[in-house]
């Protein structure tokens, strides 16, 4: 055998490998997917989404989780979206390139990878205790917002390295300040990275259980809440105490809720992918 | 009087010295070529004229750059209303990611002209300027992204002769694109300098001695020779300038 064949038979066992690990992937997906449809699906109706939690499990529902999840979502939003893109831009376009700044660089990039866990008790901590926030909707947005903001900083920044220098350049040739290049220009030219960057961590938080928990997220809620310092509940901590019971019912429950947290969070990639299609066709003209 | 004056003006990159000693006086509604191999600071010396310089880090200028007798660098002038008055065409052409219309209303909109009428005025009478009317006149609202090289290029102009600059400093303007729209670009030149007053840098030794009136030769960040065009390619005074335009170097 010559060294081509070698290489040929090299290159035939990798894309095995790689179909292997794709296989894999998609397995363990299609089975867990199957898995809780089989459970859940003929409990989806509009009374489980419509019902408060009971101790009856076939009269149980996730009404105030849903409830909570989207006020807790909106209030996520707005506070890591503004900080968040404001600070993405300001390392990019206005910091100086020196050793404090790929410090902070670094240290941004490893806060994406510390555990969610560690977030929940910052926010006992701090928004909970030493702010007196209690376990509101409150603290909960705002322990979550940290916990997204390394992912829409790095995003941001990466999607405003894109724009070409020869933008900025012309933009400020023409005698428009900083500012006026950053919105006219850059942040347009930049939209459909940041928007994917946006709905990627919302669509993360919206999984997260357990900052929330350490933070005193309550697992019974009776009632909807009805401002940013009521207390809550939301899906995943909903999915979470059902599947402790011991009630077969109440399994299939949270099969029931996990297939909604799924239609949720595929809709919100939905809306991602949209978005970055239309922004790049319109692009392109 | 002249429009553009430098004033033995240094530039250095760090500790790199770009530019040196550099003194030279521009007069208006001339057009003048920069020419000189690469890395000879003949670009570095333009961007000084809008202060684009200033965008890199780690420069450091000295002398002075006058613009119609004023220090830009010293005296206390506003860098957007400056930067106004001088326009600016690339080696690329850089349309924004916009339509052909929003592109050349773009430093209309900057500088919060809202008056709808006076805008499409503008923009026609600056694509016209810029001979791209014809050629997009139907077709306004599309990316200016859809465009030709050329014709990205000549949106380009329009774009910088919209806010109606006194000087146009262009970069190897022609550089990118086909003959044709290079003889088109060099036929814009001649017919704009009865308005403004036009620095260009060029590699293309021809066009150079078809479109300007007065000519610089640089090397190693030093100025040469400035003199009338017809000099420098005929007679120059300069060994150095005889070498580079007859092609011996560069």
């Amino acid at each position: 055998m010559n060294s081509s064949q070698i290489n040929r038979i090299k290159d035939q066992l990798f894309r095995i490998f790689a179909i292997l690990c794709t296989a894999a992937g998609i397995l363990v997906l299609g089975v867990l997917l199957y898995d809780v449809c089989s459970k859940g699906l003929d409990r989806l109706s509009w009374e489980f989404l419509a019902n408060l939690p009971s101790r009856f499990p076939e009269k149980s529902g996730i009404y105030t989780a849903l409830y909570g999840m989207v006020w807790l979502l909106v209030l996520t939003i707005l506070i890591s979206f503004p900080i968040g893109i404001g600070a993405g831009l300001y390392l990019e376009e206005y910091g100086k390139r020196n050793r404090m700044a790929r410090f902070i660089e670094v240290n941004i990039s490893n806060l994406a990878g510390v555990p969610s866990v560690i977030y929940g008790i910052l926010g006992l901590q701090i928004f909970n205790r030493m702010l007196h926030l209690g376990n509101s909707l409150l603290t909960g947005a705002l322990t979550l917002a940290l916990l997204i903001l390394p992912v829409i900083i790095v995003s941001t920044r990466e999607a405003v390295k894109a724009v070409p220098k020869s933008l900025r350049e012309a933009s400020l040739a023409l005698g428009a300040t900083k500012w006026q290049t950053i919105r006219r220009v850059v942040l347009p030219s930049s939209f459909g990275g940041i928007i994917t960057g946006l709905i990627l961590s919302i669509s993360r938080a919206v999984g997260e259980t357990a900052p929330l928990i350490v933070i005193g997220a309550l697992v019974y809620v009776p009632f909807v809440p009805r401002g940013p310092m009521d207390e809550f509940t939301v899906l995943p901590i909903q999915i979470f105490n059902w599947t402790t019971r011991p009630q077969q019912g109440f399994v299939i429950n949270a099969a029931a809720a996990i297939i909604v947290l799924l239609i949720f969070t595929f809709f919100l990639n939905g809306i991602a992918v949209y978005l970055r299609n239309r922004w790049y066709r319109k692009l392109k003209g | 009087m002249f429009k553009l004056e430098a004033k033995n003006l240094d530039l250095f990159y760090g500790s790199k010295q770009a530019l040196k000693n550099i003194s030279m006086g521009i007069k208006p509604n001339t057009v003048t070529a920069f020419i000189g191999p690469s890395g000879c600071g003949k670009s570095t010396l333009l961007r000084c004229f809008n202060r684009m310089n200033d965008l890199i880090e780690n420069v450091r200028i000295e002398g002075e750059v006058l613009i119609d007798g004023r220090d830009i660098y010293h005296s206390r002038i506003n860098l957007d209303d400056h930067r106004k008055k001088i326009g600016m065409v690339f080696q690329k052409p850089n349309p924004f990611p916009k339509s052909i219309f929003e592109n050349v209303a773009y430093g209309l909109r900057i500088n919060g002209v809202t008056h709808k009428k006076f805008i499409v005025e503008t923009v026609e009478r600056s694509l016209r300027q810029a001979a791209l009317w014809e050629e997009v006149k139907d077709n306004l609202n599309k990316s200016a992204l859809a465009l030709s090289g050329g014709q990205q290029q000549r949106l380009c102009i329009a774009r910088a002769l919209a806010v109606e600059p006194s000087v146009v400093l262009m970069d190897e303007p022609a550089s990118a694109l086909d003959p044709i729209s290079t003889q088109k670009i060099e036929e814009l030149v001649h017919a704009l300098k009865s308005k403004y007053t036009i620095v260009i840098v060029t590699h293309n030794m021809q066009q150079a001695a078809r479109i300007s009136d007065k000519t610089a030769f640089f090397y190693i960040g030093e100025l040469i020779e400035y003199d009338e065009t017809s000099k420098i390619f005929t007679n120059p005074g300069h060994e150095k300038t005889q070498n580079y335009v007859t092609g011996r170097f560069g």
